[in-house]
């Protein structure tokens, strides 16, 4: 099988292939890195390589294969991760020129499963420094390009994790979510990209942004390759004392259980002002196939949506502020040449080391904490965002999932909204609230405009219903795999 | 009066609060950039969140125990590995007494 053909297959194709011994998990390997060499120029979404390790352990699963000694179905399948979650040994920048020589001295607990499951971890992915972004404009080493329209950013936060699955670069990618920075970026590129539960799916050995929000979750061409990828990385851990003790079932055993007819809601207040009229038009075409399949498509409202953002920036922010004050110039790499004292350490080291983003959000967060304000922002939020989770669980009573778009437009050019934050801002505004309401969500593939740039659709789920919010997804996924289509950069 | 309006954000207290050393440009850009945040954020205003308990967490844990059993930690070269500057087993830095 020629590496293009590879590279074009999903997750479960190359498990099967494997499994009937009709290809090697090192040719696999072989074939993403040839892609990489080959689009990677343009693309940028990878900031680091290993391609020796990466072979060596594509060899490791062939010779497991060969003794009958396989791990699971993703024995052999290689998995690239976004530059904020640790692999013991391998460099960790988050993008940022702060942890330019940071060295992972341990795994991050999705990493150690995804080891004990035989994937081929390789290649670190581009992101928006910390995570802060919507574009991956916000990378100390430069964007990462939308492989569909190399003009147009890819989303972000993880958009080296949504590019390099679209540009066919790697078959599976994790990325991580605080606001939306797996399923926009997934939306902009025309791929799967889903934020489990709050408390799902370990944070340990994830580099924190806002510790009460973020989440790893997978990205894929396909509803069931996602299925494949949370099974591995869900579930309890003691080493992340946020992590939810709740049972793991097998996601891709239940994928087709949405035979029975469910109840979607639409939220009114998602579909008002301000939505691109071709993602608008993608959308109601998703809400006609589920009406279609038998599905009762309900009206819900959710007034609390024009809260999200504020409440969203006061508090990410202000944890970002507490979170970041780990890199003071005394442990992690960097330290100002020109600090003469401890606080010049501190300030120097900072001034320098982070880019403008990350600086404004945590001057933003410590002043939303700061003695005088802390009760107008911080504790405000805080209280606004339970209203908000209030309006989730009210609407949960009548419908099992709500389907929404998961960004206003499709990808924008680069510069667009850099130097303007509430725009980009706002390019998260339906993805927002599940962040804050903890809920799980999935953004799936429904189509492109008429200059082929993608658009995606939402579904958020009830908390810790991943099975049923999957199997929802792939009924329509399995029937319109909009992910498996190839953009012309890869075909070129 | 708005408390943004009346207050507008001083920069050099909050990003030395945040021990971030700013040039004057960052300063000049961030304080018509944050300034138009915070109006953005004014709309929370106007919520009414009486009697209403703020959430931290969207399924909060308390009380989350560990098993008291003794673990190897990392190697001190490991835990040095990433540090600026390390001499003698120990992270290097610079003097903070008066002599």
């Amino acid at each position: 099988m020629s590496s293009s053909t590879l590279v074009e297959k999903t997750a479960s194709e190359l498990s099967d292939l494997l499994s009937k011994k009709d290809i090697s998990s090192l040719e696999i390997a072989q074939a993403c890195l040839t892609q990489i060499d080959r689009v990677d120029g343009q693309v940028h979404a990878f900031l680091h390589r290993d391609d020796t390790d990466f072979l060596a352990q594509a060899k490791a699963s062939d010779e497991r294969r060969g003794k009958g000694n396989l791990l699971g179905p993703l024995d052999g399948i290689p998995v690239a991760l976004k530059d904020v979650i640790s692999v013991k040994g391998q460099p960790l920048t988050a993008a940022s020129k702060i942890l330019q020589n940071y060295i992972s001295p341990y795994d991050a607990t999705v990493t150690r499963k995804l080891k004990e499951a035989g994937a081929v971890i390789g290649g670190r992915l581009n992101l928006d420094e910390f995570a802060m972004g919507s574009s991956t404009e916000n990378s100390a080493y430069g964007p990462t390009r939308n492989p569909w329209d190399l003009n147009c950013v890819p989303g972000g936060s993880s958009g080296g994790s949504s590019a390099a699955v679209a540009a066919r670069e790697a078959p599976l990618t994790l990325g991580s979510d605080t606001g939306g920075s797996i399923r926009q970026p997934a939306s902009l590129c025309g791929v799967v990209g889903m934020k489990p539960t709050y408390g799902m799916v370990s944070r340990y050995g994830l580099a924190a942004f806002a510790s009460s929000l973020d989440q790893i979750g997978p990205f894929s061409k396909t509803v069931e390759d996602a299925a494949l990828l949370l099974e591995v990385i869900s579930g309890h851990d003691p080493l992340d004392s946020t992590s939810f003790p709740s049972e793991v079932p097998s996601y891709t055993a239940n994928l087709s259980n949405s035979q029975k007819p469910c109840v979607l809601g639409l939220p009114k207040e998602y579909f008002g002002e301000g939505m691109d009229d071709e993602v608008r038009n993608a959308v109601d075409l998703a809400v006609e196939f589920y009406r279609t399949q038998g599905h009762k498509i309900v009206e819900v409202s959710l007034p609390t949506t024009e809260l999200a953002v504020p409440v969203y920036y006061v508090i990410a922010t202000a944890e970002a502020s507490s979170n970041l004050a780990r890199y003071d110039g005394i442990r992690y790499t960097t330290r100002s040449e020109k600090a003469k004292n401890a606080i010049d350490v501190y300030a120097k080291s900072r001034g320098e080391g982070f880019g403008e983003e990350v600086k404004r959000r945590c001057i933003l967060g410590a002043y939303g904490l700061s003695s005088g304000y802390y009760d107008a922002y911080y504790l405000r939020a805080q209280k606004t965002r339970t209203l908000i989770r209030e309006d989730f669980n009210r609407v949960f009573k009548d419908v099992d999932a709500i389907i929404t778009p998961t960004a206003p437009t499709p990808a924008f050019k680069f510069g667009e909204k850099s130097d303007d934050p509430i725009s980009m801002y706002l390019s998260d505004i339906y993805t927002i609230s599940t962040n804050l309401a903890g809920l799980p969500a999935i953004s799936v593939p429904c189509g492109f405009t008429q200059r082929k740039l993608p658009i995606g659709f939402q579904l958020i789920g009830r908390a810790f219903e991943e099975s049923s919010l999957l199997s929802i997804a792939h009924a329509y996924d399995r029937e319109h795999k909009f992910g498996c289509v190839v953009p012309s950069l890869v075909k070129e | 009066m708005s408390e943004s309006e009346a207050n507008p954000m001083d920069i050099d207290y909050v990003s030395n609060l945040a021990r971030i050393e700013l040039s004057e440009k960052e300063k000049e850009k961030f304080r018509g950039q944050l300034g138009d945040v915070l109006k953005y954020f004014e709309k929370l205003q106007e919520v009414d969140v009486d009697g209403v308990e703020p959430t931290a967490h969207a399924f909060p844990r308390y009380n989350v125990w560990d098993q008291d059993i003794a673990k190897t930690p990392f190697s001190i070269d490991l835990a040095l590995q990433n540090a600026p500057k390390s001499r003698n087993e120990q992270i290097l830095v610079p003097k903070v007494v008066e002599d």
